[in-house]
């Protein structure tokens, strides 16, 4: 390590095949630096690269993370990183931003948390994780608000109060339908989830200045699901909203398991056994 | 939102690497929330962990999680730093919290004053009730006189 270079850790992984190494020789981390691996011998391997200490000491850091933009750049590399690993290997994510001095502090961890890493990497193998967000479709009332003229223009006996009065009834009926089918696919989703998934993790809906797609996001779950489900799980949770109006669901992924790899939770309400 | 990201780049050159099989819609909210608040935290020798308060400052709910998460590791000294947290209040044990005892210290003098001075109208009502006899008896008259509904009522 050169002086004014610090460790950043994406992951870390069972004492990894040969394509591993190989393709930690491919891969572009974090501030555009080749990505390696620190090996633990015999049974654990961290995925590194070497970032600017100028960068990411812990000041330049806190500063920098209130940068959404510099944010944004840090988690979509930290994710690809991540991702092309979890595509051939059971890997644990660990949360953006883990930084150590040099390789040797990063081997001295994987020593001393060996069982950790082992134990949480074992519940992890073989799952995937998908996201499944249930949104209901507030844009379904916003096209009627210009409906009312046309409506009283075909009813002239309706005055402007009952006409605002009956579009405010059909605004509330079409909001109220849309969040009994947002319920009624939230059900579905988790029969589903009971047939497929192993562990659920509730997440904050999306709201705000990120919350990019339409609707409103009412639900916003993922599920730890077994590789060989996932498509079956996905085609299923697509097919939640059959029938339904108002509502939309989304699922993505596979993602590398995120938001599994820290502590169990401690009530998995949705998990079977 | 894409350019002033590429401007900011300058040092950190991120995204050279191909698509993975990562899909190509993952949107940032979904990254963020999975990359900030879950995996697990290893403490860095950095004080990397700073970061979960420093989320605090962009007004974002979704990243605000990750002091849930972080607490659960057992990350919590922002719960006694008391410009991050109104428990810290309690235990003025730093040095820093001077302002904060200060505050708890005119309290507790303000309380005093209060005990005192509740002391001594504990002697005044006992004997209001005799100033207020005199009017009580007009009571039953005054139910009939509607002139005078203002009068208070001891």
């Amino acid at each position: 390590m050169t002086a004014g270079s610090l460790v950043y850790v994406y992951a870390v992984a069972r004492e990894p095949a040969a394509t591993l190494v190989t393709m930690a020789g491919t891969l572009t981390g974090v501030a555009g630096s080749p990505v390696h691996l620190v090996l633990r011998s015999p049974a654990l391997a961290a995925v590194v690269s070497p970032v600017p200490e100028r960068d990411f000491h812990e000041t330049a850091l806190r500063r920098h993370l209130e940068d959404l933009g510099w944010l944004e750049a840090l988690a979509r590399a930290h994710h690809g990183v991540i991702e092309a690993f979890s595509t051939h290997a059971t890997v644990l994510p660990l949360r953006l931003a883990t930084v150590y001095r040099d390789d040797d502090r990063v081997r001295a961890v994987l020593h001393d948390r060996q069982g950790l890493f082992l134990d949480r990497l074992g519940r992890l193998d073989g799952h995937v994780e998908l996201g499944v967000k249930i949104y209901v479709d507030r844009g379904s009332d916003t096209p009627s608000e210009p409906a009312p003229p046309a409506a009283s223009s075909s009813d002239p006996p309706l005055g402007p109060g009952r006409s605002y009065l009956r579009h405010r009834r059909a605004e509330q009926d079409s909001r109220n339908d849309a969040e009994r089918a947002a319920e009624r696919a939230a059900e579905r989703i988790e029969a589903t989830a009971r047939a497929h998934a192993v562990e659920r993790a509730r997440h904050r809906i999306q709201e705000g200045e990120l919350a990019t797609a339409p609707g409103v996001n009412v639900s916003n779950d993922a599920y730890l699901v077994p590789a060989a489900h996932a498509d079956a799980f996905r085609a299923e949770a697509l097919r939640s909203t059959d029938g339904l109006t108002g509502v939309r669901v989304d699922v993505t992924g596979p993602w590398a398991p995120y938001s599994f790899a820290g502590l169990p939770e401690p009530d998995p309400p949705g998990s079977a056994p | 939102m894409t350019d002033p990201i590429a401007n900011r780049l300058g040092s950190l050159p991120s995204r050279s690497a191909p698509p993975y099989n990562q899909p190509s819609t993952a949107n940032l909210a979904d990254i963020l929330e999975r990359v900030l608040d879950k995996g697990i935290v290893i403490a860095g020798d950095i004080q990397i962990n700073l970061l979960d308060i420093e989320l605090l400052t962009i007004k974002l709910r979704l990243l605000i999680a990750s002091v849930d998460k972080a607490k659960e590791m057992g990350i919590d000294w922002w719960e006694h730093d008391p410009s991050l947290s109104s428990r810290a209040r309690r235990t003025p044990s730093l040095d820093d919290a001077r302002g904060t005892s200060s505050l708890e210290e005119e309290n507790r003098r303000l309380r005093e004053q209060i005990e005192t001075l509740r002391a001594d109208a504990a002697l005044a009502p006992a004997e209001e009730p005799e100033a207020g006899a005199a009017p009580s008896p007009a009571r039953p008259k005054r139910s009939t006189t509607r002139a005078r509904p203002t009068r208070g009522d001891p």
